[in-house]
């Protein structure tokens, strides 16, 4: 590798890297100031917590790269998770053929929203409000009230560690190299980029638009089922919340943003979106371990969040062409 | 058609389209034969742009047929035309900017291992069609967004290449690239034809199609006029063609001055990071001052930096005898300083493409059409029309979007847009790149017409026959310094090509002889 070679790949990265930067020195922070010493346990809690996020925020950078975006993910989970409630249970047989029920419930609300964005030719923020609403009722009718049940046997493997490293992390880690590595190499996950950056050239270049588009919702759909399912297991039931919903949806965009993919779509990653995530969750546990009232955490939220992507747009300061402010 | 007989690669029956009740072209037979560079000439509106998109699979005809050796075809997108040997480079440029240059080149059909994109095999690939276009020193992992105009329209052509197309369109491809590029170009096109691809050209340079072009068709109004061999006809007669009526006179006379325009524009040791070096020049009420040079020497940047929209710059900035330090654009139009810019790229820079033809007209003078934030709409509607009449705007209705005018007409929105400020110092990068000639040479006229009404000109082009034409002075631009001043008998060809090259007049003139006798 080439000193150009290590530049272009510095300035491609920039994003995730500063975010990876921020994510290390507050972990590490909260780590030095957490009353109990680091273990397996403390590790296994936050990335419970941390993977679920991490995995919608996956789900949100797919559309984004299209420059569309996905408001339904947070319904979709939910009604993931409400599924799962419902037909993850019994002996492992039957779990796992509930697990590919929930899924398969993803995957195909994700298809609903590329066909209706793409053949319907309707905004995706629209698009995508109508059916995430959609979605959330299916959700409530699933379960009225909160409860169900959920296969405990399933639950333990799944939010434990495994040889010391907590399960759900590597489950993150085999998402991103066994379903985003294999989507960036293919011609559909590159149409995908060619989209969001020039949806016309794209055209004008014979690009599979409305292909690469409804896999992207698709995808979406997809993890965001996932990220559902990791709920379910981790509260041991599903519950159709309106507020858990809406608040999912937004925080996976602000994580997208933080990981340094571009609103304006054609560049980022899934990788810089799960540190986005990691960002944002680890907000939460620095004020515990600071003991500020929770009542303050989403003014933090919100600071980090701003500080986040200035830290992105310092680039800015930089220019001296003003124009270039703009491209 | 008499130049590509029986043998044709494609060919066009009768074929008609319409958009709404425009009729872009009218029942247009059309053929282009292999092994041969088949130059399309005509005005813009003339249809010429539709009958690309028909071959590129864009649009659909509503009736005729396309025939491509015996068999007809019907593209339903570009990809169809794309499987049957089809490549375009288009005037605007069909790359995506935030991908790599591989990325970009290999879009269409990227090598593939597994079923997944071999990332080494498309540079490898990328590499070897930028060393074919002569731009060995791109990276092909460099984005697409980091480049230079110049260079993108290299990147669009080494594309172009790598689909193996039996029929190439280019369509004002040349109309960014420096001249050594141009040569790069030629050769490649001259190798093509040897191997037997078809190439459609289109150009509005007479000197492009003079070299390149083995066959000419002449399009008017949406219909084909004539098929010639090149070199059949005279430039009078091909103009004739194109217009349908005797263009006498292009460039409109320069006036005889006796006594120095007063200074309106007067710079003093303007620098700019590197890019600019003490640049001191003065334009006078009434003159057309030109700006040349090789393509990317500091002109653009230059007219930014007057216009304040580059921070940081040195140097020293009168208007009208007064010094002053612009802020940025909306000091520079406000009328003490009275500056316009007509910006290079009118899609971004220039145009609001969405909005209507006279929102756009009206958008940089809205604080003269307005009084307390409200815009008055009769005052509004009374310069507009004023503006759509003294620049001739062709339009059916002020109120559709002025994405939907030719690009002649847009060019003259953007133009229009800055003159209804009353601007008095006008700088242009430019203005006629990619436009037809009745265009231009109403451009011409209307530029003079400013110029002797009062305003100070600062022209940039990158035609040499327009610096010759319409300019008082040239200025030359190498490195980002004025390289050297012409004025009166000293503004031709050979002392534009010489200073812009840095050469002095004896250098080239010895170097002129030689590449003649060789």
């Amino acid at each position: 590798m080439t000193l150009r070679d290590l530049k272009l790949f510095l300035s491609a990265n920039r994003g995730p890297l500063l975010a990876l930067f921020v994510f290390v020195v507050m972990f590490s922070v909260f780590l030095h100031e957490h009353p109990r010493p680091v273990s397996v346990a403390l590790l296994t809690a936050a990335s419970n917590k941390g993977v679920v996020l991490a995995l919608m925020a996956m789900a949100q950078t797919v559309p984004v790269l299209t420059r569309g975006l996905d408001l339904s993910v947070g319904s979709i989970m939910t009604m993931a998770a409400c599924a799962s409630s419902v037909v993850v249970h019994g002996p492992p047989e039957q779990a796992a053929l509930g697990v590919g029920i929930v899924l398969a419930v993803g995957l195909v609300a994700g298809v609903i929203n590329g066909v209706i964005v793409v053949i319907g030719r309707i905004q995706p923020i629209i698009a995508t409000l109508a059916t995430g609403a959609v979605y959330f009722g299916i959700a409530l009718w699933l379960r009225p009230t909160p409860g169900g049940d959920v296969s405990e046997a399933l639950s333990n493997a799944l939010t434990y560690a495994t040889l010391g490293v907590p399960t759900t992390f590597l489950l993150l880690i085999a998402v991103l190299v066994f379903v985003w590595l294999p989507f960036r190499r293919s011609v559909l996950g590159r149409g995908c980029y060619a989209v969001g950056s020039s949806e016309g050239a794209a055209y004008m270049s014979g690009v599979a638009v409305a292909r690469s588009k409804i896999a992207a919702y698709t995808l979406a759909g997809l993890l965001a089922a996932l990220a559902g399912l990791l709920l379910s297991l981790v509260a041991l039931s599903g519950e159709a919340s309106a507020p858990q919903a809406g608040g999912y949806t937004l925080n996976s965009i602000a994580a997208v943003v933080v990981g340094g993919t571009s609103l304006f779509g054609g560049s980022g990653g899934m990788v810089g979106s799960v540190i986005g995530a990691l960002v944002l969750r680890t907000i939460g546990d620095l004020l515990f371990v600071f003991d500020a009232p929770p009542l303050w955490q989403p003014l933090f939220e919100g600071v980090i969040l701003l500080l986040a992507v200035s830290l992105g747009a310092a680039r800015v300061l930089r220019i001296k062409n003003r124009l270039e402010l703009f491209t | 058609m008499a130049a590509a007989g029986d043998n044709a690669f494609l060919r066009m029956d009768g074929v008609v389209k319409r958009y709404g009740g425009v009729t872009a072209l009218d029942g247009v037979s059309f053929a282009c034969a292999p092994a041969s560079i088949h130059a399309v000439l005509g005005e813009n509106g003339a249809g010429k742009s539709t009958l690309i998109k028909i071959i590129a699979g864009v649009v659909q005809p509503n009736e005729g047929r396309v025939v491509i050796g015996d068999r007809p075809v019907a593209f339903a997108s570009p990809m169809d035309a794309a499987r049957e040997g089809i490549a375009c480079i288009f005037q605007e440029l069909s790359l995506m900017p935030d991908l790599s240059i591989a990325d970009n080149i290999c879009i269409t059909n990227p090598p593939t291992r597994f079923g997944f994109i071999d990332g080494r095999a498309q540079s490898r690939r990328a590499e070897a069609l930028l060393a074919r276009v002569g731009c060995e020193d791109l990276h092909p992992l460099e984005p697409v967004k980091n480049l230079p105009l110049s260079r993108r329209q290299m990147v669009e052509i080494a594309k172009a290449l790598g689909r193996n197309p039996r029929l190439l369109i280019l369509d004002e491809a040349t109309s960014a690239l420096t001249a050594a590029d141009v040569k790069k170009v030629y050769k490649i096109l001259g190798d093509l034809r040897q191997e037997g691809v078809a190439i459609l050209y289109i150009s509005h340079r007479m000197h492009e199609i003079k070299a390149l072009a083995d066959t000419c068709s002449v399009f008017r109004n949406g219909r084909h006029i004539e098929t010639f061999t090149q070199g059949a006809r005279n430039d009078e007669d091909i103009v004739r063609l194109m217009i349908g009526r005797e263009l006498k006179l292009v460039y409109p006379p320069k006036p005889q001055r006796t006594v120095p325009a007063q200074p309106a524009l007067e710079v003093r040791g303007l620098c700019w990071q590197q890019r600019l070096q003490d640049i001191s020049l003065a334009v006078g009420r009434g003159e057309i001052v030109g700006l040349g040079g090789l393509d990317g020497q500091g002109q653009r940047e230059l007219l930014l930096a007057l216009f304040g929209v580059l921070t940081d710059q040195q140097g020293q900035l009168a208007i009208g005898g007064a010094p002053v330090r612009v802020s940025g654009p909306a000091m520079a139009k406000s009328p003490k300083l009275g500056m316009a810019l007509i910006p290079e790229d009118r899609k971004t820079e220039g145009l609001m493409l969405p909005m209507s033809i006279r929102d756009n007209l009206s958008l940089a003078a809205l604080s003269k059409l307005s009084r307390h934030g409200l815009v008055d709409r009769a005052q509004e509607a009374t310069q507009v029309d004023e503006a759509v009449r003294s620049l001739a705007i062709k339009a059916g209705d002020l109120d559709l979007p002025v994405a939907s005018l030719s690009g002649g007409n847009q060019q003259k929105v953007v133009i229009g847009k800055w003159l209804m400020t009353g601007a008095r110092v006008i700088l242009l990068n430019d203005p006629t790149r990619g436009i037809d000639v009745g265009t231009k040479q109403e451009i011409y006229e209307l530029l003079r017409r400013l110029a002797d009404a009062g305003a100070a000109i600062l022209l940039y082009s990158t035609d040499y026959d327009e610096l010759i034409g319409m300019c008082d002075r040239v200025l030359i631009l190498y490195d980002g310094r004025i390289e050297r001043e012409l004025v009166g008998e000293r503004i031709n060809e050979h002392d534009i090509i010489a200073a812009s090259l840095n050469l002095s007049r004896k250098d080239f003139a010895d170097g002129a002889v030689a590449e003649e006798t060789a």
